[in-house]
């Protein structure tokens, strides 16, 4: 029997096996490649989504466990008339990715971050940004969550 | 790999030393180029042109010297030879090729080039060969015509060694862009019959202002593609630069924040299915047996395709593919690897430096008499190093009507082209391979180890659907194409007045690192001897190549050394370098602007490295201390950067910030190990990778600029990080750590 969840404000019938993780379903049956696959194991955070407005790393995530609930991958961060949320343009003012791959989910990191937390100190970007960026992107995603969040003064004096 | 045969290319003068060359000759091809040359301007010869031409000119298109196309729309379109990574190089080459064509940059548009030898990457062939012989003089006066046709022959389309701006940039575009920007000129002149003196270009229109008349490009496009390009245009004064050195945002950034840039692992075909792929554990063996069946119960799966030394399974996606695998239990033959390990290797090591008997020298001065009998000894060792790509490798291959077609991301996209042909069977003219976005590499997609290329032209000549070969992570981490294992012996003595009289580098690892590193400083007597050890794993160009091993080596022992001396670590080093020379510069600086001698918090520590690669000089003063856990924390990075010039400023400084990153990274966690013959390192759950808790909070990068000739960014700011790191934990906790990582061993 079909999964029934929603994807990016859509109500959609799964009809992949339950024990598929969320990551494959979002990828090759609907087709939004946004989300990355890197490790299959929850150690990198490539694949981070949010169920119900949580970060989630979907490669260890069975459908099953999400039926009905509200599921945003990065293709759902725009708003109604394409306008790039206010972190992915404090992404491209930092001039954050290099190779790109790991950086939707970091952002979908960032984005649940400043949700929970309004404006994220160092100490709350390191313990909650987890996840790998083998280009070391670090500083400039630091700079960005910060100018993100009305704390330009701080990116000045931070890792940039 | 593309078993090309060699062309006699050695011109009858050339006193070329071939030693030391052979892996990076290997490497950008399997061709024996030393001796060979590539040309003044690297505009291919008059077929590779005309091939280009009738690949990319469409209607109202008029292409220039192969990489340019100039649109009767004004619209411009350059063609990168380069893949871009995402270390900007792509957003450089089109602000170089833009700045001397005097392009409108809003009408600038980059694409990859066709993965066909007319785009063969000339300009990089003639940067490789004058760094690899050391001898530039003699490539110059060999015809064009017959360097393109080298350049075709090495399947030449490689983005790797820092090249991508500073030879194919410097050697092709910018000359491809002045040249055509002349041709205009000389349209524009004719049409509006002044001399060409009179006329001035900006963007994108040719402009007289005594008569107040302009020329868009686009309308002398036409007329001006059919002229000869001047073979040796004189390029601008850095002072008119409008586009070069200005920190232009980079224009692939904008598809990576929003989810719509495609890497090969997102690529897709209707009825495509998915393979997922294990090799034999024990680098060396074979596929013995496997019973195909547990896999064949998992539903999704279609097929279970046994190769001579893998096993693949085929499904609907990845996630049957992969459960499919899971279930499988293969049995592969060790090749008779089954002894090897980490420990045994390190044994061989030690064993071959003993007997002293050194595969390849260099050096000057008389080394043994100046080490005397009681010299200061230590011994490095570093582990095998994975690329960690955060894309695992993904290709789609189809074979129809007999063609194939291979869609992904590789660092040589001519060569990947060239294996397909070479595994297939087929005709050049009959496989085609579309280049895409790169989610990293740092050297693993280099041609000589993309053993995928052969796995999925081989499932793809087999199967009649298009089909998705997707390496999971943990075949990544167990196949890698990893940094070599290696060690060192360093020996030196010093004079009654501080001064090193003697000192030797005694190192093994595969293949000897004389060519591509540098030992700046002067010394009576200095000797580098290599000793060859190859084990049975698969090794190859990380980020920086063998700069990141020997920069450690010797920057962990000139600190040493500095000690032994009582001497200032910085002071001891300038002692050692040539007066006035880019290196002191660089030196100095970083002690300047790090506040070196000043006071720290109790328990930090300050170290210092400097290194030169891919001609850059990088200099790192690190602030860190030992945390709780026992881990390194690295506090601050200053660093100062030498590559004479830079193109982008923030691209650079983004490069040089990930370089710095990824050498801590590798010094305080990363290894690869081996038990059996097989990588003991499963997935990113047991090869650490720096995360941005433990990346340092503050890098202060500057960028000196001294105008020497371009050097590369890609890479050198990864070597100084290791030493610099153990520099400053030795400093804080009097602990010298020789084996990397460092992970707890500067514990109190």
């Amino acid at each position: 029997m079909a999964i029934q969840t929603s994807i990016n404000g859509k109500t959609v019938a799964l009809s992949a096996e339950p024990d598929t993780p969320l990551l494959w379903v979002i990828r090759e049956e609907l087709g939004l490649t946004g989300t990355k696959f890197g490790c299959g194991v929850a150690a990198c955070g490539a694949c981070t989504v949010h169920v119900n407005g949580e970060p989630t790393r979907s490669c260890s995530v069975p459908i099953s466990d999400v039926a009905g609930k509200s599921i945003t991958t990065i293709e759902g961060l725009k708003s109604a008339d394409g306008t790039l949320h206010a972190v992915q343009q404090a992404w491209i003012a930092a001039q954050v990715p290099q190779c790109g791959y790991c950086q939707s989910g970091q952002i979908m990191a960032a984005v649940a971050l400043i949700e929970k937390t309004g404006r994220p100190s160092d100490a709350q970007i390191d313990a909650a940004m987890t996840n790998i960026c083998r280009c070391g992107t670090y500083p400039r995603i630091r700079k960005a969550i910060h100018a993100a969040t009305g704390q330009a003064a701080k990116a000045a004096e931070g890792a940039v | 790999m593309a078993d090309n045969p060699t062309p006699d290319i050695t011109p009858a003068a050339s006193p070329v030393k071939r030693k030391g060359v052979k892996r990076r000759a290997f490497l950008i091809g399997g061709v024996a180029i030393v001796g060979a040359g590539l040309f003044g301007i690297a505009i291919a010869d008059s077929n590779a042109a005309k091939d280009a031409k009738a690949r990319i000119a469409g209607k109202g298109e008029h292409v220039f010297a192969t990489w340019l196309k100039i649109g009767e729309d004004d619209s411009i379109t350059i063609y990168s030879p380069h893949t871009d990574i995402g270390q900007g190089s792509n957003t450089g080459l089109a602000q170089m090729l833009a700045e001397e064509l005097d392009a409108a940059w809003d009408q600038v548009r980059l694409v990859s080039a066709p993965a066909e030898p007319s785009f063969a990457n000339v300009g990089l062939g003639r940067g490789f060969l004058s760094e690899m012989t050391g001898q530039p003089a003699i490539i110059n006066g060999v015809p064009a015509s017959f360097l393109s046709f080298i350049a075709r022959q090495m399947n030449l389309q490689i983005t790797g060694g820092s090249s991508a701006l500073r030879f194919t940039g410097q050697q092709t575009f910018q000359k491809v862009g002045a040249a055509t920007r002349l041709a205009l000129i000389e349209t524009a002149a004719k049409r509006l019959n002044v001399p060409a003196a009179e006329l001035t270009t900006q963007d994108s229109k040719v402009i007289h202002a005594k008569s107040s008349r302009t020329l868009r490009y686009g309308e002398l496009a036409a007329e001006a593609a059919t002229l000869s390009l001047d073979n040796a245009p004189k390029l601008k004064d850095p002072e008119q630069y409008r586009l070069m050195r200005q920190s232009i945002a980079r224009l692939d950034i904008p598809a990576k924040v929003d989810g719509t840039a495609q890497y090969g692992m997102d690529f897709a075909l209707p009825d495509m299915r998915v393979a997922t792929i294990m090799a034999a554990p024990v680098r060396g063996g074979k596929l013995t047996s496997v019973d195909t069946a547990p896999a064949l119960a998992i539903k999704g799966v279609e097929k279970v395709i046994k190769l001579d030394d893998a096993v693949a399974v085929i499904g609907k996606g990845y996630w049957p593919a992969i459960s499919g695998l899971r279930a499988l239990s293969p049995s592969f033959s060790d090749g008779g690897n089954a002894g090897v390990s980490t420990a045994s290797i390190f044994t061989a090591h030690d064993a071959l430096i003993a007997k002293g008997a050194a595969d390849n020298e260099a050096g000057a001065g008389d080394v043994k008499a100046g080490l005397g009998a009681k010299p200061i000894e230590a011994k490095y060792q570093v582990p095998f190093l994975h690329h960690a790509m955060m894309e695992p490798f993904a290709l789609t291959a189809h074979f129809k009507d007999g063609k194939l077609n291979i869609w992904g991301g590789m660092q040589d996209p001519l060569a990947t082209k060239m294996a397909a042909v070479e595994v297939s069977g087929l005709d050049a003219d009959n496989v085609t391979f579309h280049p895409m976005i790169i989610g990293g590499s740092f050297g693993r997609r280099l041609p000589m180890y993309m053993e995928i290329v052969g796995q999925v032209t081989k499932l793809a000549m087999q199967l009649p659907y298009p089909v998705k070969l997707i390496w999971s992570r943990e075949e990544e981490v167990a196949q890698g194409a990893y940094r070599p294992q290696s060690s060192a012996v360093l020996t030196a003595s010093l004079t009654d007045k501080k001064r090193i009289a003697a000192y030797q580098n005694n190192y093994v690892q595969p293949e000897s690192a004389e060519d591509e590193t540098v030992f700046p400083y002067v010394l009576p007597a200095v000797s580098r001897r290599h000793f060859a050890h190859v084990s049975n794993q698969n090794t190859g160009a990380w980020r920086s190549v063998n700069s990141t091993q020997q920069g450690f080596y010797n920057e962990s022992f000139m600190d040493e050394l500095a000690h032994a001396a009582g001497e200032d670590p910085v002071a001891f080093r300038r002692n050692h370098l040539k007066a006035g020379s880019r290196h002191m510069r660089v030196l100095d600086e970083v002690a300047t602007r790090s506040g070196w001698g000043t006071p720290l918090p109790a328990g930090r520590g300050r170290g210092v490295a400097l290194v030169e690669s891919f001609k850059t000089i990088v200099a790192h003063v690190i602030e860190a201390s030992v945390g709780e856990d026992g881990m390194p924390m690295v506090h601050k990075v200053t660093t100062v950067v030498d590559a004479g010039s830079i193109v982008n400023p923030d691209a650079a400084q983004a490069q040089i910030e990930g370089g710095t990153i990824m050498g801590l990274s590798s010094a305080i966690g990363e290894a690869i190990t081996l038990d059996k013959g097989a990588v003991q390192q499963s997935n990113l759950s047991d090869y650490l990778l720096l995360k941005m808790a433990q990346s340092p909070l503050v890098q202060d990068i500057y960028f000196l600029n001294s105008g020497a000739d371009m050097g590369g960014i890609g890479e050198p700011g990864v070597p100084p990080a290791a030493p610099a790191l153990a520099n400053a934990l030795f400093a804080a906790t009097g602990k010298r750590v020789r084996n990397l990582p460092i992970m707890t061993q500067a514990k109190g």
